[in-house]
């Protein structure tokens, strides 16, 4: 069958520039390139190209530019070129329309609609570089009131404080499993978690052997296919994470094709090598809270009551209602996962429909739990389009103790966000289980790009908390006075807690 | 004046001078030296906003809850008059005796009862207290035109709209005599004159005379709501009042625990501490970090017993304390304290989060605290 399909991208080679070292042909693992020897001439497949750009970043003459395909369909506001393009597709394949990281299309980005407050005069704005500037969180269920004995010089604390997770900066990597990603990238996030005093998270992909001696700085995910699941990966994580769902697939389970699953992937989440990797899309032993209240305890039970438990939900119409029953379920740390989240692979029609933003899910779920009168009791951790520091801020200043951040650290990583991971061919060396793509992310320099972005980030916020005249991240945490609205609806305002710009 | 239309602004700006003076043995005294020292510090306020708290002026009606009351109108008071009859046995009304003063201009309606909460609507002492603070709130939320400037037992809250010693003189202060005597000078940013918005704040027992902007307002004021507490006045004030009634009085924490509460102490400083040591700061800083007092501040909280002094972890506001004898002095600056006492001696400046507490050594009205000891904690005498 004849395809009608475009290319997505234009390689636009100059030719006076290019020396025929061969090197995009080599990088390309979707074989756009190719070097004709007679003609001594690189010629490129355009409809291959998934605009990644590593050609262009590694051709050592500048001669490749990547652009996107300009040309255009009759003019239609209806009928655009994004909406024939996935019809022909699925018209040519009887498939679902599958796609990679989070949802690219224009809902309204709340952080951008958002600006933060800074002192004058009143109050004086603290200096970073001088002073000290705390960022360290806790996360994990805080009682109500504390109980404190003994006398001054010999006091005791009388309230037993359950486990908490210790950060010295309010970010966390979010939930990738290995097997999404390569093994080297996991490597990648468990050091610069260890090195930065943060977390990573498994994902569902269970834990490599390899990587144990990072557990003091794992979160270990228990999802619905519960791969890789077993006593030992309890016992090694810093915290445990229920994965309930994901804001890039709400409602959907995974898979993972057969011909990822090497030998390691096999072993690591305990299937075997070469069959699919299917995740049910609920959990089959939680249909309801309860269910799932049994799960935590059963958690929390063996591991000896010694790890707090975090469950992670999509943000969805109602999450303020489930947050609150997660808390009363006894979970320590409610992770929101908003529509913008990134995924390995979704349905593209689930990833850009199902979901709301998560600055709006965030404020309804932290205003929910406070009107109940139980915020204390669990952290709020928000994902899904944390793109920078000023969105850290005002998130935490929404109501969040700490942010997970998928896309962004694997951006850190090299990744282009160019949509592909599920071919498992990126260039990258991030979502694959090629060992000849893989090999080109080195753990090392991959860990030192990480620690550099959250060092970056780090100096940010205390930039801002500084301006804001505060120096501990606790009291921006919830005060979402210093947070104003620019553009929004009364409504908008109303959800976000926030005052418009001006008033 | 709605209430809700005079602060369009999250919370109010000022500057401001703060004076305490105790005598810790109970000894009372009248507010001529407090009006002197206050309006010392002339040049921290700006005529719109002073207020004195005293305790121990009602001797007479020691068991009772004194409210002193404020109204726009007539009919704001007929409905609080009917509110407090419905909870309360109403043992005293009157108007607060004022004078004519210069610089003290529209003064609203001041009137004080002594109140005794109806037997059948409550059970034991602590439900009292808890009954008494609702039925501030209701007052201060639901009666329009109506706010309750103190709700304490022997004590009252004087302020209004001017210079502070205007404010003494107006209400006559010279002619009441206390053992605590706590006042405030403002100078307000954006506050449009409003009596209630003038210091102390205070509910029931506690009074806070505060200079500073709390940065952390915000999320004060949203952990102070999931305990019931409603901020009417958009005031940080306001919330350390709340703070000091939640951890104090229903939590029963010290004032130590509350002062490493609100003025913490820092990550660095607490893991060099001891391991029991450590583990009470961080739990405290775990539990109660949303009531972290962020941003420059100093103030005076105060009830029957105690005076308590505490500026911000990083000491962005000056405060000074002194002792002579019996007397107690914690003060924005150093001058009005020797001015009202020209033998002391000792004075000290407290670090930044270290409180400063003076304590009733025996308070003839409260038997059972007779024993108990002055502290004070000299600055060299840090957690």
């Amino acid at each position: 069958m004849k395809s009608y399909l475009l290319p997505q991208f234009l390689v636009d080679r100059d030719d006076y520039r290019c020396i025929r070292c061969e090197v995009c042909v080599r990088q390309c693992a979707f074989d756009v390139h190719w070097y004709d020897g007679e003609e001594d001439a690189v010629f490129a497949d355009e409809s291959k190209c998934v605009g990644c750009l590593r050609c262009v970043t590694l051709c050592p003459t500048n001669a490749l530019v990547v652009r996107h395909n300009p040309t255009q369909h009759p003019p239609n506001a209806n009928w655009t070129k994004e909406v024939l393009q996935n019809i022909y597709k699925q018209a040519e394949t009887g498939g679902v329309l599958l796609t990679g990281m989070g949802c690219d299309k224009p809902y309204p980005i709340y952080w951008d609609r958002i600006v933060l407050d800074a002192s004058q005069v009143t109050n004086p704005s603290i200096d970073p570089l001088r002073e000290p500037m705390e960022l360290r969180t806790y996360l994990g269920a805080k009682p109500d009131a504390l109980k404190i004995g003994g006398k001054e010089g010999k006091l005791s604390l009388e309230t037993r404080i359950t486990p908490q997770l210790k950060l010295e900066t309010p970010i966390m990597f979010s939930a990738i499993s290995y097997g999404a990603i390569s093994y080297n990238a996991c490597e990648s996030l468990a050091r610069a978690a260890a090195e930065a005093g943060t977390y990573y998270n498994t994902g569902e992909g269970g834990l490599h052997r390899n990587l144990y001696k990072y557990g003091d700085h794992t979160i270990c995910q228990v999802a619905s296919g519960r791969f890789g699941v077993h006593a030992d990966y309890l016992e090694v994580a810093a915290a445990l994470e229920i994965k309930i769902g994901q804001g890039a697939k709400p409602g959907i389970g995974g898979h993972l094709p057969g011909e990822k699953v090497s030998a390691e992937i096999s072993r690591t989440r305990m299937i075997p090598k070469g069959t699919d990797a299917l995740s049910p899309a609920p959990h089959h032993d939680i249909y309801s809270i309860e269910d799932l209240a049994q799960l935590i305890y059963a958690l929390k039970e063996a591991t000896h009551w010694e790890k707090p438990v975090s469950v992670k939900i999509a943000a969805v119409h109602n999450s303020a209602a489930i947050a609150s029953g997660m808390v009363r379920a006894g979970a320590d740390i409610i992770a929101l996962d908003g529509i913008r989240g990134g995924t390995g692979a979704a349905p593209t029609m689930i990833r850009d429909n199902v979901g709301i933003p998560i600055e709006l899910a965030l404020a309804a779920v932290d205003d929910r739990l406070r009107q109940e009168g139980i915020r204390n009791r669990a952290s709020i951790v928000v994902a899904g389009g944390i793109r920078s520091s000023a969105d850290v801020v005002k998130a935490i200043a929404l109501g969040a103790d700490a942010v997970y951040i998928g896309t962004a650290a694997l951006v850190a990583l090299g990744c282009h966000v160019c949509q592909k991971c599920y071919t498992g061919k990126c260039n990258w060396g991030i979502a694959t289980q090629d060992p000849y793509l893989s090999k080109r992310l080195n753990p090392e320099v991959g860990a030192r790009r990480l620690v550099n972005l959250l060092n970056a980030w780090s100096h940010e916020i205390m930039e801002m908390l500084g301006g804001m005249g505060i120096n501990a991240i606790e009291s921006l945490r919830g005060n979402r006075l210093r947070l104003r609205g620019v553009g929004l609806t009364q409504e908008e305002l109303d959800i976000l807690g926030i005052k418009h710009a001006g008033a | 004046m709605l209430r809700e239309a005079r602060f369009r602004d999250d919370k109010e700006f000022s500057g401001c001078s703060i004076f305490g003076m105790m005598n810790v043995r109970g000894e009372r005294f009248n507010g001529e030296p407090v009006i002197t020292a206050i309006a010392n510090m002339k040049e921290r306020s700006n005529g719109l906003g002073g207020g004195f708290a005293a305790y121990g002026i009602y001797p007479q009606y020691a068991e009772l809850y004194c409210f002193h009351m404020m109204y726009d109108h007539q009919g704001a008071k007929e409905e609080t008059e009917e509110f407090f009859r419905s909870r309360f046995e109403v043992e005293g009304a009157e108007v607060i005796p004022i004078r004519e003063c210069e610089g003290v201009d529209d003064p609203p309606l001041l009137w004080r009862y002594f109140l005794r909460p109806r037997e059948n609507l409550v059970c034991s002492e602590e439900d009292t207290d808890d009954f008494v603070v609702q039925a501030v709130m209701h007052v201060n939320v639901k009666i329009e035109g109506a706010f309750v400037f103190s709700s304490g037992k022997n004590m009252g809250v004087f302020k209004g709209v001017g210079f502070p010693e205007d404010i003494g003189r107006f209400f006559r202060l010279e002619e009441y005599e206390g053992y605590t005597w706590v006042a405030h000078g403002r100078f307000p940013t954006n506050t449009q004159g409003w009596w209630g918005g003038a210091h102390p704040f205070n509910i029931l027992d506690w009074s806070v005379v505060h200079n500073g902007e709390i940065s952390s307002y915000g999320i004060n004021r949203r952990y102070l709501e999931m305990f019931g507490y409603i901020c009417t006045l958009h005031t940080d004030t306001e919330v350390i009042a709340y703070g000091v009634d939640l951890l104090l009085r229903r939590h029963g924490l010290s004032i130590r625990d509350m002062a490493r509460i609100f003025a913490a102490p820092l990550w660095t400083e607490i893991d060099r501490m001891p391991p029991r040591e450590r583990e009470v700061h961080t739990a405290l800083r775990q539990t109660y970090g949303s009531l972290l007092l962020n941003g420059p501040f100093s103030v005076i909280i105060s009830n029957r017993h105690q005076m308590i002094g505490l500026t911000d972890r990083i000491r962005l506001r000056p405060l000074v304390a002194g002792r002579n004898g019996d007397f107690m002095y914690i003060s924005s600056e150093e001058a009005p304290i020797h001015l009202v006492d020209d033998t002391l001696r000792e004075t000290w400046i407290p670090q930044g989060g270290e409180p400063i507490v003076a304590e009733l050594r025996k308070a003839a009205e409260e038997p059972e605290e007779a024993g108990a000891q002055v502290i004070t904690i000299p600055a060299t005498d840090r957690a």
